[in-house]
């Protein structure tokens, strides 16, 4: 039999049991949905968790350090050059680190912990230094109260959750404590900006300038100068921007270049070998995260320190591909009891349909004909069910990541996206629930094929 | 000499049915020639179905061999034996078998689909069929809506779609009125007649038999145990069946 007179056939044998056939497609719809659902969520939470990862710098960041710093010091390992033969961290290294292929950015890290004043009372932070395109790729700053720096240099400042809180005079939470159950700590951050959004922070810090009794480019001998500077408040963050620090970060962020042009002292800036100006890190952004192996073998043929971590990424991974085969098998439970119903179905119709196989038999159809009408039957259902599967697995996701979100947004936190349907899904959903389906028509197709015409006949 | 359409060797067809060794068919030797008109007659039971299934092709001999225009249906495999059923023989049974779901159009159309003919033709092939045996005003009724005389006549449309060589009826009027059986037969005996089609009719009806057979193979408990040609068969006047509407 030709394929369009198979699948005309098997279309008009459908139609004839069309609430049994509705039915059955329901429940390969519901199967097809179960599994667009719980993957479309691994996936969206797997995203979700990659973007958040990437905006924190983590894991497309290689941080270099000069081998001279003995507060960098390792055991030694077979990276290059010993200590003494490396070179100095300074600006012209960090331009030729910035010109490696694939680095976005190389940035010095500039961070000092000095005295800070709000309403005339003093408070002490770690303050630090922020790239302006931080402003895109460090969601910390994205979702934040308030708003991002004006200009590279200009005098503002982005308050931490926690210095905000100190500010206002609030009880710091101990950390590691439980959280609120009623959601008041989220319900702070937009208060707490508030009265702190345009206010006055007074910086007082010890500049450092060249001695005047100095030769000129002799920078070894200088002098400290206190000095004072007023800064606008502009945003307050909940998100840690400096999380990977850990108890080096910062509290207090002003523009990168601001706080390079305030010559601050820190004990950092200074290497006894050179009288150059020396940064104690460079954070070198890369465009991708599968580069960043590259780029770091290239910072350390260079003669510097170089981490990364990559691989904490791998495992992250891993942990998804882990997640989502979980998901995946408990999805494609409801799609093997959808299965079953296909066999039922198809086993019925051919008690049902045994009188018209044996009728067929009789005027010339082959075996193959008849296994073919009822694979065609059995695909047709899986492909109308695999549709309408998902169709339902994409509201279904919907509306998992809309209830969510209002959650969220009760607990004053930032919408997310954590469902994602990708085409591959689509069809990878539609394909496997077709070939669910054939492997469930294969018994009742043969059975149906190898059915005596004469016994079909006589059958009433 | 007339060349032989069906000719089978001592053939048997034995079924198990619980403990009993039925003997449907037991040693059966039979020539039928081609454009012969052969009525297979004996009581319930007495095999005569079981003979028209195994030269039909749905069924296989426990022994024996049947050929069918040089087929030794025995030697076939499942896939020929289908092609065998879908270009050499046609058959009409008692209760019609016609699929309720399809049209009349459609069922006569059904063989043509297995035989892979192209839609255009299918569709004037069936119809001209249909026109043939007087059903061209019902070609998209359901077999539901028809009289059993009408079904039986879309039943034989349906069955010489192919062009068959050999006429297989199985009580082809055990299921209709005097009047509308003797229009059926009427038209077996005109394919018969007018285009050569040898015809093997299984009936229990001695009259029927005798009225329109040229040769009566009488079975009894799985033998055949006469075979009498008949002639007292009527040449009768081919009727304008196209024409002649519906008899209830």
């Amino acid at each position: 039999m030709k394929l369009y007179d198979v699948a005309d056939l098997a279309l008009r044998n459908l139609r004839e049991s069309i609430f049994r056939n509705s039915l059955t497609t329901l429940g390969i719809s519901v199967g097809v949905a179960s599994l667009v659902a719980m993957l479309s969520l691994g996936i969206g939470l797997q995203q979700l968790a990659s973007r958040r990862l990437e905006k924190s710098g983590l894991f497309d960041t290689v941080v270099a350090t000069s081998r001279r710093d003995l507060r960098n010091f390792r055991e030694p390992r077979d990276e290059g050059a010993p200590s003494a033969e490396s070179p100095a961290l300074d600006e012209s290294a960090r331009q030729s680190i910035a010109q490696l292929p694939s680095v976005v950015e190389a940035y010095p890290d500039i961070r000092f912990i000095t005295e800070l004043r709000f309403n005339d009372k003093p408070h002490l932070a770690m303050v630090a230094g922020v790239p302006f395109s931080a402003r895109d790729n460090n969601d910390a700053f994205e979702a934040m109260q308030g708003r991002f720096f004006s200009s590279q240099s200009a005098h503002e400042a982005i308050l931490q959750k926690s210095f905000a809180e100190e500010l206002l005079g609030m009880k710091p939470k101990p950390p590691g404590g439980a959280p609120s159950s009623n959601g008041d700590d989220n319900a702070n951050i937009a208060e707490l900006a508030r009265p702190l959004l345009g206010k006055e922070l007074v910086l007082h810090y010890a500049e450092r300038t060249p001695s005047p009794t100095a030769t000129p480019g002799d920078e070894s001998a200088y002098s400290v100068i206190s000095r004072q500077q007023a800064l606008k408040i502009v945003g307050v963050t909940d998100i840690d921007p400096d999380s990977m620090r850990g108890s080096a970060r910062a509290r207090v962020f002003l523009p990168l270049m601001l706080t390079q042009d305030l010559h601050v002292v820190s004990s950092d800036q200074r290497d006894a070998s050179t009288t150059a100006p020396t940064y104690t890190s460079l954070s070198v952004r890369v465009a991708n995260p599968n580069q960043v192996p590259t780029v770091e073998d290239a910072i350390k043929k260079m003669g510097f320190n170089a981490f990364s971590l990559v691989d904490a990424s791998r495992s992250l991974r891993q942990f998804f591909a882990v997640l989502d085969g979980f998901l995946a098998i408990f999805g494609s439970l409801a799609l093997a009891v959808a299965s079953i119903g296909i066999v039922n179905t198809l086993v019925m119709a051919i008690l049902e349909r045994r009188r018209e196989i044996g009728i067929m038999k009789a005027l010339g159809a082959s075996d193959a004909d008849v296994r073919g009408l009822f694979f065609a039957e059995a695909g047709a259902m899986g492909l109308v069910g695999g549709a309408f599967g998902v169709t339902l697995g994409w509201v279904i996701g919907h509306l998992i990541n809309f209830g969510t979100n209002i959650y969220l947004a009760r607990q004053h936190f930032p919408a997310a996206q954590i469902w994602s349907v990708p085409v591959w899904l689509v069809l990878g959903a539609l394909a496997f629930s077709l070939v669910v389906s054939l492997l469930s028509g294969l018994y009742p197709a043969s059975r149906a094929a190898r059915l005596d015409p004469v016994q079909a006949l006589r059958y009433e | 000499m007339t060349p032989l359409a069906v000719h089978t060797d001592n053939i048997h067809r034995h079924y198990q049915m619980g403990e009993t060794n039925v003997r449907a068919v037991d040693g059966i030797s039979v020539d039928i020639c081609a454009g012969e008109f052969v009525a297979l007659l004996g009581p319930s039971g007495s095999g005569k179905s079981s003979l028209l299934n195994l030269v039909a092709g749905l069924d296989r001999p426990t022994s024996g061999d049947v050929v069918v225009q040089g087929n030794n249906l025995a030697a076939l495999s499942r896939e020929q034996l289908a092609k065998y059923r879908l270009r050499t023989v046609g058959m009409v049974f008692q209760s019609f078998n016609l699929i309720s779901s399809m049209s009349l159009l459609e069922n006569v159309e059904l063989p043509l689909r297995f035989a892979e003919v192209d839609r255009g033709r299918r569709s004037t092939l069936a119809r001209e069929s249909l026109e043939r045996v007087g059903l061209s005003a019902r070609l998209n009724h359901r077999p539901a809506e028809l009289s059993g005389g009408e079904q039986q006549r879309a039943s034989l449309a349906r069955a010489l779609i192919n062009q068959p060589r050999l006429l297989l009826a199985d009580e082809p009027t055990g299921n209709l009125d005097s009047r509308t059986g003797t229009e059926i037969m009427q038209l077996i005996q005109t394919f018969n007649q007018s285009f050569g089609m040898t015809i093997v009719m299984v009936t229990h009806e001695h009259i029927l038999a005798e009225r329109y057979a040229g040769r009566m193979l009488h079975l009894a408990d799985g033998r055949l145990v006469a075979d009498a040609a008949n002639k007292t068969a009527r040449n009768i006047s081919i009727p304008t069946l196209a024409t002649s509407g519906e008899a209830q």
